[in-house]
């Protein structure tokens, strides 16, 4: 399926024709040049490799300026792949810009969360807490993390504290508001994963 | 942050009124019934205004039948289809929430008179 890149700028609301608020995240995504077409024959499946991101020469490196000059393009500082199933359709050069969402309903959007640090229990996995007053001493512990002696070691993937956020999201079925091919730019109801600038893979749902 | 005013910008409205905090505005909303479409006016004092851009809202408050109503409408909504200020008001305070408390003659306010207050 066909996708784009995109960067998060930031939520916002629109009002619909019947003067409702809808909240919706601004992605500014594309347009973004196919820099490799990999077919069956000589990669192993069908894909298109699209640039997002410009970054000076001088930035580079040489790798990665090799890369793109086979594709006669100045370099990007993001790659992603995309499987398609006619490769013969595309082209290195060939840009590719909000315009494949026009007729989507829905799209599903990629990203890295937000970093929380090292959390407890209670934000990490959603433990309740204990009681603060009439001698309760157990706040926001985890509690009993297993059994004694048998099985005698805790057990693999035990809920506990520890460092949260900075994952991969991926939000499935937000609803498309607004497709603007002049300024790039897509509006999508609801939230998106990361901070403002995260970096985020737009595909049609299906 | 410069791309999401734009954006925003095109959703909001250009004409509304310059009003504040105590003024005695009316507004003409719009109110869908079934398939026909009429204006409603909500006219009372308005006691706080809040957030900025295209989040803007107002907190509208009349008495009515001596029940106290208050009406909020985001600025920017296409329902709110005008806001006329009838009387500028004196008020010292942004949220004007004490006149909850107070009613009839305490619950008036000072008309702003000319330059100066």
């Amino acid at each position: 399926m066909l996708g784009l890149i995109g960067r998060k700028i930031g939520m916002s609301q629109v009002f619909d024709k019947d003067g409702v608020a809808i909240p919706v995240s601004v992605i500014e995504a594309g347009p973004c040049p196919v820099v490799q077409v990999k077919h069956q024959k000589t990669d192993g499946y069908n894909a298109v490799q699209i640039g997002f991101g410009a970054v000076r020469h001088t930035r580079a490196g040489l790798p990665r300026l090799g890369h793109f000059r086979k594709a006669n393009l100045p370099p990007y500082r993001y790659l992603q792949e995309f499987k398609v199933d006619d490769p013969e359709a595309f082209s290195p050069g060939q840009l590719i810009d909000v315009g494949i969402f026009k007729d989507a309903k829905q799209i599903d959007v990629s990203g890295k969360s937000k970093g929380r640090g090292f959390q407890g229990v209670i934000k990490r996995h959603g433990f309740s807490r204990g009681r603060e007053t009439h001698g309760g001493k157990s706040h926001r512990v985890p509690g009993s993390i297993g059994m004694a002696a048998y099985p005698g070691r805790v057990l693999k993937g035990q809920k506990l504290p520890g460092r949260m956020g900075q994952e991969t999201i991926h939000v499935k079925n937000l609803q498309v508001v607004e497709v603007d091919l002049d300024n790039n730019l897509l509006l999508v109801k609801g939230a998106v994963p990361g901070a403002r600038n995260t970096l985020l893979r737009i595909t049609t749902s299906s | 942050m410069d791309i999401l005013n734009q954006v925003s910008a095109r959703h909001m409205k250009h004409s509304i009124p310059e009003f504040n905090v105590g003024d005695t505005v009316r507004c003409d909303v719009k109110v869908i019934e079934g398939n026909r479409e009429r204006i409603q006016i909500f006219q009372g004092i308005v006691i706080q205004r809040r957030g900025a851009g295209i989040g803007e809202t107002v907190t509208v408050r009349k008495v009515s039948q001596g029940v106290g109503v208050e009406r909020v409408f985001p600025l920017h909504s296409p329902n709110l289809a005008r806001i006329k200020v009838l009387r500028p008001g004196r008020v010292r305070r942004s949220k004007l929430y004490y006149l909850r408390q107070l009613k009839g003659k305490a619950a008036r306010i000072r008309e702003k008179s000319g330059q100066g207050n």
